[in-house]
């Protein structure tokens, strides 16, 4: 099997420095959609520039580089467990390149490892087998403001008059955003899972982020939902920081999954406008990125 | 357009903002956060501990500085440890509201004339924006490299026992962007937008 470890820095430089299209291109429209010298305006400008002189000069975005989610797609016949290994040293070398600052700290003792190696959850890799003979692994960075912000909603919750239908997932939604005011650094994205036990449910909610920012849900009720939900977060008027303005929420991905009889939970994952996601797609001996 | 600030800032020059003004700050400033302002306070203002070391001299250094300057929430990225030739690569803001014990009474102590941070602060230090007078920066989080850009030159750091994050950086910046959230008539800007969008919240789930 190939060493893909070069090829795998590179995916998490262009992670961690270099902001994808889609999500450049939604944050330009919120900054034009912001009153000329205004705070929110100011703040939208700051941003865009701030991500213009990371790409130039090729360093992070933002100093929280997160921690870094893969997610890897793989042809039979690779192994996993030196995809795993290839994964960590790459990660362990962009550290000492700072396109990535040490983030990974024991729980116990708050020792930082400084090199972004924790254990089997750090970094986050998940594995799936695939048709086809074509390697893909994506990487999302998830920074640690925004995933403070993020919150689950066990339904019905009578407080919020939130039932077990798309009508409670709404409620839930907009109180996520809500709580989270500017402090998950807005505007932001949402990863909305329906379902699932606990544990699943985050998950998905964070899988929902792997979309495009353009890409419309193929079921019409849940794609009408997510433009909603997107309204209405805009209509609460927080705005970029929390400064007041137009732009709160610039998107939201909503992914169902299966539950038990018993549970009804309801995940947001916030994802701040640092949205660092890239994937790597590795056919026969090309490898590109998008 | 931005309002340009330089430091030591004018008192006029701070009551003239309003909440939601945009700034430029210029001038010689200090990072300082958790261990710095539980240093000044236990040593020089609440005095429940003896100075000791170059704590004295630290003091004398930082207090021409502070005199209608500005503190800034700040655990930065710094390169050129090993050699002392120091400079800013990652220098976004921390969370101020860790600061909200101290902050009202180091202001007043220091005659300071602004606070840059992010998330914005409490009742204690808005009261203290009033009567000193100073005021509240929001720096934008996460644009941490366009920030360090904004560090012209470390001239100095005090205190490095404390971690290069909580150390008291010294430095000159140029054109820092900001905004103003807590101004020095009573106004909040966090308090605002909680509130509206409290308002706007119950009626979208009505
Ligand atoms: S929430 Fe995002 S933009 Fe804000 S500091 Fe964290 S990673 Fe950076």
């Amino acid at each position: 099997m190939r060493d893909l470890t070069k090829e795998l820095l590179e995916l998490v430089r262009l992670a961690s420095t270099d902001l994808p299209p889609d999500v450049e291109k939604r944050l330009r429209e919120a900054a034009a959609s912001e009153e000329p010298g205004s705070a929110a305006r100011g703040a939208m400008d700051t941003i865009l520039a701030n991500v213009a002189l990371a790409r130039g000069n090729s360093t992070p975005i933002c100093q929280d580089t997160g921690t870094p989610l893969f997610f890897v797609r793989f042809p039979e016949g690779w192994s996993p467990r030196s995809l795993r290994e290839q994964i960590k040293a790459a990660v362990a070398e962009a550290t000492k390149k700072t396109y990535l600052r040490p983030n990974a700290v024991d729980s116990l003792s708050g020792k930082n490892t400084g090199n972004n190696l924790g254990d089997e959850h750090f970094p986050t890799i998940h594995f799936e087998e695939a048709d086809g003979d074509t390697l893909t692994v994506e990487l999302i960075l998830k920074g640690g403001g925004c995933e403070n912000v993020g919150a689950q909603y066990s339904l019905p919750n009578d407080a919020l008059k939130a039932g077990r239908d798309l009508e409670g997932v709404r409620r839930a939604a907009l109180d996520a955003v809500y709580r989270a005011q500017g402090e998950g650094c807005a505007p932001g994205f949402l990863g909305i899972a329906i379902g699932g036990d606990r544990g699943s449910s985050y998950i998905a909610s964070k899988e929902a982020l792997r979309h495009k920012v353009g890409d419309v849900n193929s079921n019409p009720d849940l794609a009408a939902l997510e433009a909603r939900i997107t309204q209405e977060g805009n209509q609460l008027g927080i705005g970029p920081m929390g400064f007041g303005g137009k732009s709160t929420v610039l998107g939201a991905k909503i992914a169902p999954t299966y539950r038990l009889p018993a549970s009804f939970f309801v995940t947001i994952s916030y994802m701040c406008w640092a949205y660092r996601r890239r994937m790597m797609t590795v056919s026969g001996e090309q490898v590109s990125y998008e | 357009m931005p309002t340009t600030l330089t430091i030591p800032i004018p008192e006029s020059d701070i009551r003239r903002l309003n909440v939601g003004d945009t700034v430029l700050v210029s001038g010689t400033m200090i990072t300082g956060r958790d261990a710095v302002h539980k240093w000044m306070a236990d040593t020089f203002i609440n005095q429940t501990r003896t100075p000791s070391g170059d704590d004295l001299e630290v003091y004398a250094a930082i207090k021409p500085i502070l005199d209608g300057g500005v503190i800034y929430h700040c655990g930065p990225v710094v390169g050129g440890l090993d050699t002392r030739q120091y400079r800013f690569v990652a220098a976004g803001p921390t969370t101020s509201i860790r600061e909200e014990p101290y902050q009202g009474a180091v202001m007043h102590h220091f005659n300071l004339r602004g606070v840059i941070g992010k998330g914005g602060m409490a009742a204690k230090t808005l009261q203290a924006c009033q009567e000193v007078p100073a005021v509240y920066l929001h720096a934008i989080g996460g644009a941490a490299p366009l920030i360090a850009g904004s560090v012209q030159k470390v001239l100095g750091v005090y205190k490095l026992e404390f971690g290069v994050p909580e150390a008291i950086w010294v430095i000159e910046v140029k054109d820092f962007p900001a905004v103003v959230t807590m101004d020095a008539h009573g106004n909040s800007l966090h308090d605002g937008v909680r509130q509206q969008s409290r308002a706007v919240l119950d009626r979208l789930l009505a």
